[in-house]
């Protein structure tokens, strides 16, 4: 009964002074909505680019093709070689009869055309599938592939992933810069406002101490200050998040230029994401302001 | 029985004054003692560190059952509990009434509304206050505003009751109802009163016990003392 009724009035004085001290509250509540924007579009950025990378390394494979002429033997130490490079995953062997007879099943004019080749004159060649478990690294991968004798040609989709994996490290490295540029912003926002709350109530404070208020209940408001403009900051943020991935999602059909790239299904990423928003709306919140109280309240 | 013990005090300020010697002193459970002397001799100091404002440099200070000196930052607020203190200035929050002044003494420390609501009456009853329960403070007199000081420090109805100087902002009339307030509290709920005073006529008058100091030492303790302007 007690703490709940201590807790009530830390409450009700964070929320009188959050509305006596407006003007510097709503600044700070308007940098954690920017902040917690910003944030948000980091999360659904980052969590569909680790779906695309996920759905792409799925797909992504190496074919190396052998010379016309290798012979069991060859297949053999190439298979070797290919045990001794660390970034191979798995890989499948395709004899180029077993190419023959799958092109013949795919279609009525290979079939026709296949048919006259003797097995000896066939252009077609051995080949390794092969996955692999860094996809980032898939270039060098392929390098090595291609130094193994006897392989002749090595394939993968080269510029396109190339191309993808740089553009989303570089997206990533800016947006945890942004982000913590602004958290930081943020957090000294909310330390000057809490700051001059304690300013404001140096008085009453003094007399707290005086009748024998405990430290937790001197502190106590002022960590929930901090903690309503966190979450007064992260509405604006949830509804962007939940609305605006929505209408993003219908707007594409869920997928970007290609259906390689799917967008991840609004529910429950949207709820998941808000959830997210919210708590670093109010973690960012507590932490500037406890870091207000143990600088400007030194009891 | 002794609420409060001083054993071979020190007081040293870091800026290297040192306020109070080597002080002995025992004072009894419901004793009403002045502490008087010079501007400078420590009275505010001795007061301070009985309630942990300050921390002596040395020795020993025991308030009910306390052991003042030794306690932590985090663990002040058990002592205050204990006592009530007053100052010169009444330090009442100007945006609230006589009523609420009284009653936040009770609510920072989580005692419930009706049990606040019976304390804080009584406690306006005891000053004199009952019918100004909805005024400001600055709709009162200087006198009116240190009895609601006097009743929010007596309200959770300490052993001990600190004054600094209370009626140091007053005229001699508004001085002596004051202690006539003073004086009652002491008699019918037995607090223990130490107040710190420059003022000859009420320690002549009240005829009180008096522990003189000079210069952070302590020349006498009497019981029913007078001012004694030599000693000082
Ligand atoms: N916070 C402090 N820091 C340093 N020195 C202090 C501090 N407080 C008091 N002093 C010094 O300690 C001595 C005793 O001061 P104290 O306030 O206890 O005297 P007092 O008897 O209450 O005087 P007054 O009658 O003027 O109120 C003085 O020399 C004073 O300058
Ligand atoms: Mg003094």
């Amino acid at each position: 009964m007690k703490p709940f009724r201590m807790l009530a009035r830390s409450i009700r004085d964070a929320f009188k002074s959050v509305k006596r001290n407006f003007s510097l509250s709503l600044a700070s509540v308007s940098c954690i909505t920017i902040t917690l924007i910003i944030v948000a579009i980091a999360i659904i950025a980052s969590f569909n680019v680790q779906n695309f990378t996920k759905e792409i390394e799925k797909d992504l494979t190496v074919v190396a093709f052998l010379n016309n002429d290798a012979t069991e033997e060859d297949v053999l130490n190439v298979e070797n070689a290919l045990k001794n490079i660390k970034n191979v995953d798995t890989y499948t062997f395709q004899s180029k009869i077993e190419v023959k007879e799958q092109m013949q099943q795919e279609s009525e004019i290979f079939n026709a055309v296949l048919d006259t080749w003797e097995d000896n004159e066939s252009p077609l060649k051995d080949t390794f599938q092969i996955k692999v478990k860094e996809v980032e690294e898939i270039g060098t991968t392929a390098e090595q592939i291609k130094n193994i004798d006897k392989v002749s040609v090595v394939r993968y989709g080269e510029g396109m992933v190339d191309k993808m994996i740089s553009a989303f490290t570089s997206i990533k490295k800016v947006t945890i810069v942004v982000v913590v540029a602004l958290i930081i912003v943020t957090v000294f926002l909310i330390i000057n406002t809490i700051k001059l709350t304690i300013d404001n109530r140096k008085r009453e404070i003094g007399i707290m101490r005086v009748v024998g208020a405990s430290n937790i209940t001197i502190k106590t408001p002022f960590v929930i200050e901090g903690m309503i403009l966190g979450l007064l900051g992260s509405i604006i943020p949830v509804i962007f998040t939940t609305y605006g991935y929505l209408a993003f999602y219908q707007h594409f059909d869920g997928y970007l230029y290609s259906e390689l790239i799917q967008l991840i299904e609004p529910e429950p990423f949207i709820y998941n994401a808000s959830i997210i928003v919210v708590a670093i709306g109010i973690l960012v919140g507590m932490v500037g302001s406890a870091s207000a109280v143990r600088k400007y309240l030194k009891i | 029985m002794d609420l409060i013990r001083i054993k071979n005090v020190e007081k040293k300020y870091k800026n290297g004054v040192t306020a109070i010697y080597d002080l002995n002193l025992a004072i009894e459970k419901g004793a009403f003692v002045f502490v008087i002397g010079g501007s400078g001799s420590g009275k505010s100091t001795l007061i301070k560190m009985l309630y942990r404002e300050e921390k002596p440099t040395k020795g020993q200070i025991i308030v009910g059952g306390l052991d003042v000196a030794k306690l932590r930052n985090r663990k002040v607020y058990r002592l205050r509990r204990k006592l009530g203190i007053v100052f010169q200035n009444f330090r009442l929050l100007e945006k609230q009434t006589v009523y609420e002044n009284v009653a936040f003494a009770l609510e920072v420390i989580g005692a419930p509304k009706d049990e606040i609501r019976e304390k804080v009456l009584k406690a306006l009853e005891d000053v004199g206050l009952k019918n100004k329960l909805h005024n400001y403070p600055d709709q009162l007199s200087g006198g009116e505003q240190q009895r609601v000081a006097i009743a929010r420090a007596i309200v959770n109805d300490p052993k001990l009751l600190l004054c600094d100087e209370p009626t140091g902002n007053l005229d001699p009339e508004r001085s002596m109802e004051i202690m006539k307030v003073l004086d009652d509290i002491n008699k019918s709920r037995g607090t223990t009163i130490i107040m710190a005073t420059h003022d000859k006529d009420i320690v002549d008058k009240m005829k009180k016990q008096v522990i003189t100091l000079k210069d952070g030492h302590l020349v006498n303790f009497k019981q029913k003392g007078t001012y004694n302007n030599e000693a000082i």
